[in-house]
């Protein structure tokens, strides 16, 4: 291999690589880290941020961001645990990501009707929809202890959680439609070069609409299994986790341009947050280092995949 | 303010050659700007005026020969040295910024200021610039409410606010009305007055003769001759433009379309974008030429019929029925299609494989369900790579990192895929090298041979009247002429079009 292949090996697999190399170091470092125990526990609790992700993914790859999946987040979780207690819990659990699509869907269509940057639009909305989640509760918290509600969070089948399997499904689904469906061809080829997208003939408008209700129903999954496993709904749940979804996706290695990206890069990325915090846990290192060491992960990866290109 | 007396040179370019990436476009260009001197740059689309100009300007360096500026050898020349030493240039595209005043456009990176808080004399300063330089602005109006003739003087202002003693002057009347350009004329006659020098890059023939003192012709990155304008007329700037024995590729031999059998037909086409009532009719296995100078509207025209833009007026009939609410969409699925003019801009996705960039506007065939169906995408793309010869032949190659004639190739297949009835090529080759030109001709005349209807858009006249059975000449978005392209030759052809021009532009209103 020349030194260029090399290179683009690196910064093709950079989030693989820093993985492994988190992961060697974690299992020298503590008896701990390779029992079974610790990896299913570190996928099932990153399981909601990891469909956030995976979502987030097709908005970027379409050329386009999403600020507001936290507050979407906040209004599942205020009205997932309000029908929960109100009406049914296993319909509360339902509405969490019918609710998601439709906030996500209104996201897509102000920003193709005005023609808005994406950025701008989701912050404006990202306030509206966390506005009307706390008003909804009121401000407070709403607890649901019901086993027929707290099952999706809590529950497993075999020795995985139930949340690890429904992440495992919207990333395989969401693949499959990048990858070999007419929908995923036209997202890619929408954030590469949208003037060549229209010219040959597709309503780029409906792909970055789709784009954004699909981030929007992975917000409203991921705000039912969280709410489902603390039992609590309320309006301050997701604060952040936009910005958490947006940086696993770039850490994966997805064009922030737009027109290159897969999901599995995110959930790379989503694993290597989580195992930079899973490594401060079990070593019992200062927390107060966390954000530091986070940060300088961050800006290492972006650092090799960005070394090299002009 | 030292002005060099009239008569000696301004600047004085030797041998000057331009090459980008390894293809020369200016070759052996010797010749002296003089000072009190509007000297006019001419040549065919891609004959290097306009390199020639930025080079002057300190836009493109040149990568043989030398510039010497009011007697000084120029060394590291880019745009600020150029106009640190007083040659400035006006791109073709202002370069103001619309948000901001006349006054503050006119003094941008040279404010009068203390400690970095601005003080506001820019109005008094260009008050004065304006009496002393015969131009009359306000100096308060914002940028991007005045008309382009407008803007222009802010450009010229500003050239002269640093004292500019040559400016050049790219393709500057290409969007003015008629009056306009005679207010253009007026200020370039004032700077001559003040001994400075103009250099004036245009294809508008008449706008060129009507001001300059001197006018260089170009051809093919070289420099033919310079004549003196007096003793000039229009058709010996024709005759050099075109020069005689021509060493193009030969043209493949035309076939005569079996039946004149029309498939598709324009009337009175109308569009916001360009088109101005343009009439045109293509018949099976025709290829029907639209030839037109930069900005006439040939691929506004062409547009409008397929459902790029939106039509105001006007009918297309496709095979007999009335084809009204156009899309792309439905375009293609009744088989009529268009190569863009820009691979990169509009017609490929960089970020995409080959096979994906082909398939993306016949996704609905290649698919069942919503699913792509990769085995019939694939087979389609690789006969397409195979007839054109797209080299490297692979499937899902980096497209990006194609050569220009070989990404034209897969912009053509793109468009192909589906075996369409009726074709537009805008542009079919472009920035291609001789192999993939000639390839694309040939595919062209094949096309035609099969049964398929062409329309042939290109600025290279030779091209249209090589390949085409009959050919339009279009100006001011409209069909001014038909013509044979086998009793016509270029100089013929460009004589009715500068012909045309003039009438057309004598129409257009005064802005």
């Amino acid at each position: 291999m020349s030194r260029h292949t090399i290179l683009r090996f690196l910064q093709s697999y950079a989030v693989l690589i820093m993985i492994a190399v988190l992961m060697v170091a974690l299992g020298f470092l503590s008896d701990s880290f390779f029992t079974l125990r610790n990896l299913i526990n570190i996928l099932n609790q990153n399981a909601p941020l990891a469909i956030m992700a995976s979502a987030m993914t097709l908005v970027i790859i379409a050329g386009g961001f999403d600020l507001s999946v936290g507050s979407i987040f906040a209004m599942g979780a205020v009205s997932s645990a309000w029908l929960a207690l109100n009406v049914d819990p296993y319909f509360g659990l339902l509405m969490a990501p019918v609710i998601g699509l439709a906030l996500g869907t209104v996201n897509g269509v102000v920003i193709t009707t005005l023609k808005v940057h994406s950025f701008l639009a989701t912050i404006a909305t990202s306030l509206i929809f966390k506005g009307i989640a706390i008003v909804l509760s009121d401000g407070k918290l709403i607890p649901v202890r019901m086993d027929e509600f707290t099952w999706l969070g809590r529950g497993k089948i075999g020795e995985v959680f139930i949340a690890v399997w429904v992440m495992i499904a919207f990333a395989a689904i969401l693949t499959f439609a990048l990858n070999k469906t007419v929908f995923g061809r036209k997202v890619y080829s929408v954030g590469g070069n949208e003037e060549a997208a229209i010219l040959s003939g597709i309503r780029t408008n409906r792909i970055k609409i789709a784009t954004f209700a699909l981030a929007g129903l992975a917000a409203g999954l991921a705000s039912a299994i969280a709410v489902s496993r603390i039992s609590m709904g309320q309006a301050s749940a997701g604060t952040g986790m936009e910005l958490q979804a947006i940086a696993a996706v770039i850490l994966g290695g997805t064009s922030i341009y737009g027109g290159v990206g897969a999901v599995w890069r995110s959930i790379a990325g989503v694993l290597l947050l989580a195992l930079i915090n899973n490594g401060f846990n079990i070593l019992n290192a200062d927390p107060f280092y966390r954000d530091l060491t986070t940060g300088l992960v961050i800006l290492a990866a972006i650092g090799i995949s960005a070394g090299g290109r002009k | 303010m030292t002005i060099t007396s009239a008569g000696a040179p301004a600047i004085r370019a030797k041998d000057i050659g331009v090459s980008f990436s390894g293809v020369s476009v200016l070759r052996n260009v010797t010749l002296d700007i003089l000072a009190g001197e509007i000297h006019g740059l001419v040549g065919e689309n891609g004959a290097g005026k306009s390199t020639l100009g930025k080079v002057l300007g300190g836009y493109y360096s040149a990568s043989q020969g030398e510039l010497e500026v009011f007697g000084e050898k120029a060394t590291g020349w880019d745009p600020h040295t150029a106009l640190a030493h007083g040659v400035a240039i006006m791109h073709q595209e202002l370069q103001l910024v619309p948000a901001l005043t006349v006054a503050q456009n006119v003094f941008l990176g040279i404010e009068d200021h203390r400690w970095g808080v601005l003080r506001s004399t820019e109005a008094d300063r260009l008050e004065n610039l304006m009496r002393s330089s015969g131009f009359s602005l306000d100096p308060h109006a914002v940028v991007a409410d005045l008309p382009i003739a407008d803007q222009q003087k802010i450009e010229i202002l500003r050239a002269l606010a640093r004292d500019a003693r040559v400016i050049v002057m790219d393709e500057p009347t290409s969007s003015l009305s008629k009056g306009e350009v005679d207010q253009l004329h007026d200020a370039m006659r004032k700077l001559r007055a003040e001994g400075r020098s103009v250099v004036y890059v245009s294809h508008f023939l008449d706008d060129i003769l009507a001001v300059t003192d001197r006018i260089t012709v170009l051809r093919d990155g070289e420099q033919v001759a310079t004549f003196k304008t007096g003793e000039t007329e229009k058709t010996d700037l024709i005759s050099a433009m075109l020069g005689s024995g021509k060493t193009e590729t030969p043209y493949p031999p035309k076939a005569v379309p079996v039946r004149r059998e029309i498939v598709l037909e324009a009337k009175g086409i109308r569009s916001a974008e360009g088109a101005q009532g343009a009439s045109l009719s293509i018949a099976r296995g025709e290829i029907v030429g639209l030839i037109g100078l930069v900005g006439s509207g040939r691929s506004e025209i062409a547009r409008a019929i397929i459902g790029a833009d939106a039509a105001v007026d006007g009918e297309v009939i496709l095979e007999g029925a009335p084809y009204a609410t156009r899309s792309l969409a439905a375009s293609t699925d009744r088989g009529l299609v268009m190569v863009p003019e820009d691979r990169r801009k509009q017609g490929l996705i960089m970020t995409m494989p080959v096979r994906a960039n082909m398939s993306l506007p016949h996704l609905k065939r290649f698919s069942r369900n919503g699913v792509v169906n990769g085995k019939a995408e694939s087979k389609r793309a690789a006969e397409l790579i195979d007839h054109f010869a797209v080299r490297p032949a692979i499937l899902d190659g980096d497209v990006s990192n194609y050569s220009g004639g070989n990404q034209q190739k897969v912009l053509i297949g793109k468009w192909l895929m589906e075996n369409p009835k009726i074709v537009v090529l805008d542009e079919p080759s472009r920035g291609v090298d001789v192999g993939a030109r000639q390839r694309i001709h040939e595919a062209i005349c094949e096309l035609a041979t099969s049964g398929t209807a062409i329309l042939l858009i290109s600025s290279e006249i030779d091209e249209v009247l090589g390949l085409a059975h009959r050919a339009y000449l279009v100006d001011s978005g409209r069909i001014v002429a038909e013509i044979d392209p086998d009793e016509n030759d270029e100089a013929s052809v460009l004589a009715a079009l500068f012909h045309y021009q003039g009438a057309g532009k004598m129409e257009q209103p005064h802005v």
